[in-house]
């Protein structure tokens, strides 16, 4: 059984209803708990839940500092490539938006990693669009080459591959994988995803499961906050992400809470997901998964971020730029969205710093080639 | 038997160290409190994730921060199975962190468990090559007897999961290790206050290895103290050897006292 029969027995309206009908009662009695179940989380992402909001921050925070100190871990991403052959809705680099193309030759990878050691940071995200025949797993596979130099730990946010495939990249050096469903919501994901290969809903579901049996160190789910009612899509991404901890208990499973931001395009997102509902989101997630690793990128505005600190945040971005070559190029180059929390990472660790947080540049050391790992 | 502190040292690999105290570096607010909390806890022996280490050192690194002096233990963390473990020890000796070793093997990122048999195997590996290896197990004395058949240094179960703060929960078995293994036992892990750490000497480990309760007490450097006081205390208490705990009052036998009685 994958994923999408374990999420089709929760997808109906069922789920809903139960949400709407918590009582304080019920949000007391899970608060007590050691432990939390699905419905117990389920019980936490309600509306009456959101009344206890300092309780479950209180709860998180010492959960989150038990589990993994007063440390946050800090990447950047790099956008190798924007070319894409999806029309996702609500992206800056879909397809029919009118702007400039462009991918990184590897000699420009070279000058955008040295650019980014220099600040320290050893964790780089490299992002691309959907287009396998621009930048297909050669060039991604070339890229690693050219980033292990520079970098410990590679992760990727890039379009969905086969298991054979992230077995490949695994073994030039990436070592974690960002995939979002974008929304488990499946009749709307159709119509957010018209067309491209992204249209298809399961095969993007089962990636994670793909990237965790190839092999994958560490495997992040998330769904685009803003899409569908939130409640909803957060209780979907922790079923998903509480599936693969039970499945593949080596991998190291992490959340990440992206809210819609603008971006080229001009799509308007479907509900509004205010600063409180991205609280009891993340708390919801800590007091469920205690050892779930939670990001939260540079979407977030600066002093939202900042007040995130304690609530259970695991991994943060600084310095990040959305558009390919941003780091580089003199002109303008619009980026898949728009950046909120522009501070560099030298400021972003200064402010880990004042805040009573260890800014952490390093958290992995590659080990060089393959080290068992694979199953399946 | 012996009170006197000044000669009771922990002797592992065939050092000896003057504090029974094990910290480690991960979890802190800052690493500029390292040299504070190692001399608030007089400790010795500090545990190091190799992950963590930045050998190009182009940023802040938490190696500058560990006073000259420490025995510096690092740490597999992060290491799937034996193979990775074995890996990043001998990274760890190469990039000139010494030859001890403490082996963490972690196939469960649920719960933080030891894996008992791949931590069996990285530790007979790493003995061979010469490695002082002080593995991190479950509280499993049947693990602990073939580690030390294995050649382990020493051996560090755990008192309860990682970051639990939930102090000896595996207290039976911890029991059994003590009272049977050979080599210094040393509680590692779930400690979570000072009176648990002093009664984990009290039942007679070696030593303990403090991080979480330290790293996230409001002042850790208070806190690190408090765990070294603790842990001199419960010495003390194991070698002056506590009184016998009896369930019942024992003014009385009514089962024998028959036998004194006058016909």
């Amino acid at each position: 059984m994958g994923f999408y029969e374990c999420y089709a027995v929760y997808r109906d309206g069922a789920l809903c209803r139960r949400v709407e009908s918590t009582t304080d009662a019920d949000v007391r009695r899970v608060l007590s708990k050691r432990t939390l179940t699905l419905e117990d989380f389920l019980c936490l992402l309600s509306p009456v839940a959101g009344l206890h909001l300092e309780q479950m921050a209180q709860q998180a925070h010492a959960l989150t500092v038990s589990q993994f100190g007063r440390t946050m871990v800090l990447f950047t991403p790099l956008y190798l490539s924007n070319f894409c052959t999806n029309s996702c809705l609500y992206c800056g680099f879909n397809q029919t938006n009118r702007i400039v193309r462009r991918q990184l030759t590897v000699a420009e990878v070279d000058v955008e990693a040295q650019a980014i050691a220099d600040t320290g940071l050893k964790h780089i995200l490299i992002l691309t669009g959907d287009a396998p025949a621009v930048a297909g797993v050669d060039y991604i596979e070339g890229c690693c080459k050219v980033l292990n130099r520079y970098f410990s730990a590679i992760g990727m946010e890039i379009y969905a591959l086969s298991q054979a495939d992230y077995r490949r990249l695994i073994d030039v050096g990436v070592d974690s994988l960002t995939i979002y469903q974008e929304t488990y919501n499946e009749a709307l994901y159709r119509r957010l995803h018209p067309k491209g290969p992204k249209r298809d809903y399961r095969f993007r579901m089962d990636r994670p499961e793909r990237a965790c049996r190839a092999g994958m160190r560490s495997v992040n789910v998330g769904a685009l906050l803003g899409l569908d009612d939130w409640r909803r899509d957060i209780f979907f991404a922790g079923l998903h992400a509480q599936y693969l901890l039970d499945r593949y208990p080596e991998t190291e499973i992490g959340i990440s809470l992206p809210r819609m931001r603008p971006h080229v395009g001009g799509f308007q997102p479907g509900w509004i997901v205010e600063d409180r509902h991205i609280v009891q989101a993340m708390t919801a997630l800590r007091l469920f998964m205690p050892r779930v690793g939670i990001t939260i990128s540079t979407r977030e505005s600066a002093r939202f971020r900042d007040r995130l600190l304690p609530l259970g945040v695991t991994r943060m971005s600084a310095g990040s730029c959305t558009a390919v070559g941003g780091r580089t190029d003199e002109g303008e180059n619009p980026g898949q969205f728009e950046i909120s929390d522009e501070r560099s990472v030298p400021e972003m660790a200064a402010m880990l710093r004042r805040s009573g947080w260890q800014p952490v540049f390093k958290d992995w050391q590659a080990l060089g080639g393959t080290v068992g790992g694979a199953r399946g | 038997m012996n009170t006197e502190n000044a000669t009771d040292f922990l002797t592992i690999g065939g050092q000896e160290f003057d504090s029974r105290l094990l910290i480690g570096t991960g979890k802190y607010p800052a690493d500029d409190l390292i040299p504070e909390i190692v001399a608030a806890s007089g400790s010795r022996i500090i545990t190091v994730a190799l992950r963590r280490v930045d050998f190009a050192a182009t940023t802040d690194n938490v190696m500058q921060h560990i006073p000259d002096g420490m025995q510096l233990l690092p740490n597999t963390s992060g290491a799937r199975n034996a193979e990775e473990a074995v890996r990043i020890a001998r990274l760890a000796r190469a990039i000139g962190c010494g030859n001890w070793v403490k082996i963490e093997v972690i196939p469960d990122y649920k719960y933080l468990l030891p894996d008992g048999h791949e931590t069996v195997r990285a530790t007979e590996i790493l003995v061979e090559e010469g490695f002082v290896v002080l593995p991190y197990i479950n509280a499993d004395p049947v693990v602990a007897r073939r580690l030390e058949n294995a050649g382990a240094a020493a051996v560090m179960p755990l008192g309860a999961p990682i970051g639990s703060n939930r102090g000896l929960t595996t207290r039976e078995m911890l029991q059994i290790i003590i009272d049977d293994i050979e080599v210094p036992v040393v509680v590692d892990a779930g400690i979570g206050k000072p009176s648990q750490a002093c009664e984990a000497m009290q039942m007679g480990a070696d030593a303990c290895l403090v991080n979480t309760a330290i790293a996230s007490a409001a002042n850790p450097v208070t806190m690190a103290g408090a765990f070294a006081a603790a842990i001199r205390a419960g010495r003390l208490a194991w070698l002056a050897g506590p009184g016998v705990v009896r369930a019942v009052a024992a003014a009385s036998s009514p089962l024998t006292g028959f036998l004194y009685e006058q016909e």
